[in-house]
């Protein structure tokens, strides 16, 4: 047996995990992308896309995914997905007013591309939720390991 | 002179700089500019605003440029932000106390490691309170009351030693009750007046006949922000949160975040939405004296310096509401000029304590004595503090506690009148305490080699003190038109009396 199976949970989880995880990630950037059209947006596809790493941690043993995203680019996301909902907000007070519409004043319904800066504020909040959530679960884990080895 | 179309700032240049901290906190040096800058952009703005107002009483901004739509539709659609007379005197008050907390905060927070999440959270605190009170919607106005509250149960935890954690916790059970309460009557308010933006409200609450849902309403807001204002019985969470936050967070949460999300936000709704209901007055009237004297007579029994405070703040608190309970012009400049002035010397007593706690390690007025002699500026400011909280005349104190009682003596509140008084003789009490044992007798041996704090610390106590100290001068006629006029103007005029 390889050594990716001393730690975490069994094969079975360990083999659906990964032919979903894609699927996960994908479902969430659709939300997101879909957030003005249909039932969504920023906050649910952030926690969807948190969500993917967090079952990759669940199924292999922790510290997998931090290998990915580690803490640090988290924090970063985070504020950058917070500075980019607010520029673009202040970006409207040159053309009208604070969370102005300033792209597509008429956009057509239906259409992907037509909400004007609302799909660019549903990335800016899920970079913001998604890397906020992940960094509170890496929190998280941190926290349980100094605990165990206290005891 | 300044557009009208700024007054989003107030709320986006302290969450901008929040975010850049966290952005850029690896750069040394940026917390500091940031926190340090963003604060002192609100204040001036206030200022700007305050020199306007002459020209334009009230200024009404539609967020997302959705005013057109109010025309075609014949009701305000989207988030409107007002700014009228009582929202530019809280302003000035809460930046003017922000900056000198920020500045202030450059050198105490040295103290603590990751000092970025302080000044980050520090400013998102500052952006959820000027929310609250530029907003001119209810629900925003929750919003805005979550975010000031959920960054600071995280700046009493900063510690993070297990009493704060535990005043942490505490603070945010309760705190989180409270805004449940204020969530389930703006629900309420909502269903029954099919709007949510407040001016709206005033009008079909004041063309109709309430039902008796109304008391409902009343009981969960004045819960909910009764919770925030921390007056007695909803107190208990003040006297273990303030004192276990660091000292400037202690100054901003008893200076102003009580007065932004508990003061103010019952001003505004019970007065200017509701207008001020006769029964709002008694009930105001009764919890305002029951927590001027919990809170003063417990005050003196502590020993803990910065918990003595928390505890007079409850007291003060209780003076402030009785000035509104009363419902005359008169009660009403008392109670604004006395929160304003609550604010600069609470403000400046905890960052006091801080200062000693910084120079001499402790907070146990029994372990300190003498204190006057190597720390003359911190003495000195606390001195100043202290006169101003006492009622010692001509200091600012002495003057809106004057205006508060001879406003209870025209109600005909003689009672009232009287124990405002007695609990002003018991504030003298308490904070003589704080003077005589902590600052005058003996040198203990310990302390023979303590130095005064830096120099940024003691600009700050000095600013702060100069206002304790001239503070009074507000009331002279020319400045009270500008400054505290329109501000009771706006609470007048939205009375209506009787449900």
């Amino acid at each position: 047996m390889s050594k990716e199976h001393d730690r975490g949970m069994t094969v079975i989880v360990k083999t659906v995990t990964r032919l979903t995880v894609g699927l996960i990630l994908l479902y969430g950037i659709y939300i997101i992308l879909h957030g003005h059209l249909t039932p969504g947006g920023g906050f649910a596809g952030g926690v969807i896309i948190a969500l993917a790493f967090i079952n990759l941690d669940l199924a292999f043993g922790g510290g997998v995914s931090a290998k990915i995203f580690s803490k640090g680019k988290t924090s970063v996301v985070e504020a950058l997905g917070a500075v980019m909902f607010l520029t673009l907000a202040l970006l409207g007070m040159k053309y009208g007013g604070f969370f102005d519409n300033f792209l597509h004043p008429d956009g057509s319904a239906g259409q992907l591309v037509s909400a004007g800066i609302i799909p660019l504020e549903n990335i800016a909040i899920s970079l913001k939720v998604g890397a906020g959530l992940f960094g509170i679960f890496l929190t998280l884990i941190v926290l349980q390991k100094f605990e165990s080895e206290k005891k | 002179m300044i557009s009208e179309s700024i007054v989003p700032l107030f709320v986006a240049i302290p969450l901008g700089g929040a975010f850049l901290i966290a952005l850029l906190k690896r750069i040394k040096g940026i917390p500091d500019i940031f926190g340090v800058v963003a604060s002192a952009g609100t204040f001036i703005i206030s200022i700007l605003f305050l020199l306007k107002m002459e020209i334009t009483p009230r200024i009404i901004y539609n967020i997302g440029n959705w005013g057109g739509f109010n025309e075609v539709l014949g009701k305000i659609v989207g988030i409107q932000l007002v700014i009228d007379g009582l929202t530019i005197f809280m302003l000035l008050i809460i930046n003017f106390v922000a900056f000198i907390v920020a500045v202030y905060s450059v050198n105490y927070m040295t103290r603590y490691t990751e000092k970025w999440q302080f000044f980050c959270l520090f400013l998102l605190m500052l952006a959820g309170m000027n929310g609250v009170l530029i907003t001119g919607d209810l629900f925003n106005l929750f919003v805005f009351v979550e975010i000031a509250s959920l960054a600071s149960y995280a700046l009493v935890a900063f510690g993070t030693e297990k009493r704060e954690l535990e005043a942490s916790f505490k603070y945010a059970v309760m705190g989180s009750v409270a805004s449940l309460l204020i969530l389930m009557g703006v629900i309420f308010l909502y269903s029954y007046t099919g709007t949510l933006n407040m001016a709206d409200m005033t009008g079909i609450l004041a063309g109709s006949e309430q039902p008796a849902l109304m008391y409902l309403v009343f009981g969960l807001l004045l819960t909910g922000f009764g919770l925030k204002a921390a007056m007695v019985p909803f107190h208990a969470w003040l006297p273990d949160a303030h004192p276990s936050a660091p000292a400037p967070i202690s100054a901003m949460l008893s200076g102003v975040l009580i007065k932004a999300l508990g003061v103010y936000a019952i001003a505004r709704v019970f007065f200017t939405v509701f207008g001020f209901p006769h029964q709002i007055s008694i009930i105001l009237l009764t919890l305002g004296a029951i927590s001027m004297g919990v809170g003063a007579l417990v005050a003196l029994r502590q020993w803990d310096m910065k918990r003595l405070l928390a505890y007079s703040s409850i007291s003060q608190v209780g003076y402030i509401m009785v000035g509104l309970g009363i419902g005359t012009p008169l009660g009403i400049l008392g109670a604004l000029f006395h929160l304003f002035n609550h604010s600069m010397f609470k403000s400046l007593l905890f960052l006091d304590s801080g200062a000693v706690e910084y120079a001499a390690g402790t907070r146990d007025m029994k372990e300190m004595g003498g204190l006057s002699r190597k720390l003359p500026v911190t003495s000195g400011s606390t001195l100043v503090g202290a006169m101003s909280l006492a009622g010692i005349p001509p200091f600012a104190g002495f003057w809106s506690k004057l205006i508060i009682i001879i406003a209870l003596v025209e109600a005909s509140h003689m009672k009232l009148a009287a124990w405002a008084v007695l609990m002003s003789i018991v504030t003298i009490a308490y904070i003589l305490k704080v003077t005589r044992f902590a600052f005058l007798g003996a040198l203990r041996d310990r302390f023979a080699n303590i130095k005064e704090v830096p120099l940024l610390m003691r600009i700050s106590l000095i600013l702060l003190a100069l206002v304790c100290i001239f503070g009074g001068l507000l009331l002279i006629p020319e400045v009270r038109d500008t400054f505290l006029e329109p501000a009771v103007r706006v609470l007048i005029s939205g009375m209506r009396g009787g449900v």
